[in-house]
């Protein structure tokens, strides 16, 4: 067996020589020890900014935006489920921007094209859209999963109605509930994404109050962060909209 | 005079001494993360026997809401964790190191030796090349376990983009078990390797640092007759 480790001739040093290669060897070592350590506490301890993440995190995961981003294909489709998979208690996970007090009656979708230029779209016309549904496996940030059943008017779809074709061309959407205490921002190609939908129906019912009635986003993939409830302004931009969860120290991507 | 031999190349150690504190980051990240939806047990019907994991051991690691920089952290360091484990991987197959690392069809069968011997069940020792048998197939089983953390790590990260590897992984939840079971591993073989490291003594654990080992020269000769007395076997 030529690869065999005693077979290796080694070499005959004096017990001075092996001494004073040990101790270079550690002195290499804890200096190198030293310095990961205070690479460390330099990281761990460097102040977050206002959007509560150190901003060498924040610049790690925009150069993971960038490179998922990339790879972003709107071809990937999120698994469908049989509408008898899908859960009959919908978990409902987060009311920022539900609790004012809000005129349902009165409500109606505004698009803002340009400053001064606001579409208003009522729930009765988008319903009257061309109706999409969908169930897959609805994904938190925080961990847990849930297959759902959806249905509501794809997004590109509605911008075809509406003749958004050179909103469709920005980078971004923007969507802020009525009271403007949630909103998000959500890149163009992943709305565009033949599975996001402005979503009215849930379980084949209109959508619970908790839910997000009168309209909600679902955008299988994007953490639920993004998929805002109760859309009451949608606007479009290149730069990035304000999105609440990246305020808060989250990824703005959020992308699945 | 005394005889030492080259044991750890200089790039081995290295890769060792990185991916240490790397790892250990990002079990602790991944922790944070965790504690979100930290819904794993080990148990059957109602009954529990181990909760991963008690108030009391998340309290005590501060890692109640930290989520999101949970999050930070893990996927910062994630490819700190992929190209050190890349290029180690990748370095024992140029170097030859793997020879020494990869279990063969006797390793297993020993390897249990190996097991009852330090478990003081059984007298004789296994001879033993650079690593024994058990440490062939504990070493090879890290790597392997390596790339399972990274394989279920991406079905977790991007489940839509990369559909088929989650389904290749049983799915996003099963994917997620499977993440969480590998980071258990890792902490087991950390605790047994470091017991293993501190009962083989000093001059095994100075070589990790210097990269030489001595060796008594009547060692040698018995271990290379042993060896030898093995191969004509």
């Amino acid at each position: 067996m030529s690869s065999n480790y005693f077979d290796k001739k080694g070499s005959e040093v004096s017990s001075k020589e092996i001494r004073r290669r040990t101790v270079v060897s550690f002195s290499v070592f804890i200096v190198l020890l030293g310095v990961g350590f205070f690479a460390w506490s330099k990281l761990y301890n460097q102040p977050q900014s206002a959007d509560n993440v150190q901003p060498f995190l924040r610049a790690s995961l925009q150069a993971n935006e960038r490179i998922f981003s990339r790879l972003y294909s709107a071809n990937k489709q999120t698994k469908s489920f049989k509408k008898t998979d899908a859960v009959a208690r919908v978990r409902v996970n987060g009311d920022v921007g539900m609790d004012t007090a809000f005129d349902y009656a009165k409500w109606k979708l505004k698009v803002v094209r340009k400053p001064g230029d606001t579409l208003f779209i009522s729930l009765a016309e988008i319903r009257a859209l061309p109706k999409t549904e969908i169930v897959f496996d609805f994904k938190c940030v925080e961990g847990w999963s849930q297959v759902t059943h959806w249905g509501g008017v794809r997004f590109d779809e509605f911008m075809k109605k509406y003749n958004l074709a050179p909103e469709e061309a920005m980078k971004y959407v923007g969507m802020v509930t009525p009271d403007g205490q949630y909103y998000v921002g959500v890149d163009m190609p992943s709305m565009l994404q033949p599975q996001t939908l402005l979503c009215y129906e849930m379980n084949g019912k209109p959508l619970p109050l908790d839910q997000g009635y009168p309209l909600r986003l679902i955008i299988p993939v994007k953490y639920g962060i993004k998929h805002l409830k109760r859309i009451g302004v949608m606007s479009f931009s290149n730069d990035k909209p304000k999105d609440y969860w990246a305020e808060q120290g989250y990824d703005y991507y959020a992308g699945l | 005079m005394k005889k030492i031999i080259k044991k750890h190349p200089l790039a081995i150690r290295w890769f060792h001494w990185i991916n240490f504190p790397v790892l250990a980051v990002m079990i602790w990240s991944g922790l944070l993360i965790y504690w979100a939806n930290d819904i794993y047990r080990l148990g059957w019907g109602d009954r529990t026997l181990v909760k991963f994991f008690p108030q009391s051991f998340y309290d005590t690691l501060h890692v109640p809401f930290k989520l999101s920089q949970g999050m930070a952290f893990h996927f910062f360091f994630m490819w700190l964790f992929f190209v050190n484990g890349f290029l180690y991987v990748a370095y024992t197959f140029v170097s030859g190191e793997w020879r020494y690392l990869l279990p063969n069809r006797h390793s297993f069968k020993e390897a249990w030796f190996v097991v009852l011997h330090d478990l003081h069940v059984r007298k004789t020792a296994q001879p033993q090349d650079k690593y024994n048998a058990a440490q062939r197939v504990a070493y090879s089983a890290i790597i392997v376990m390596g790339f399972g953390s990274l394989i279920t790590g991406l079905a977790i990260y991007k489940p839509v983009q990369f559909g088929w590897l989650c389904a290749l992984c049983g799915g996003y939840e099963f994917a997620r078990i499977i993440h969480f079971a590998l980071t258990i591993g890792y902490v087991l073989f950390f605790l047994v390797h470091i017991i293993q490291v501190v009962l083989a003594g000093w001059n095994n654990f100075q070589a990790m640092v210097t990269g030489f080992e001595v060796v008594k020269k009547d060692a040698i000769i018995e271990e290379v007759v042993e060896q030898k007395n093995d191969d004509n076997l």
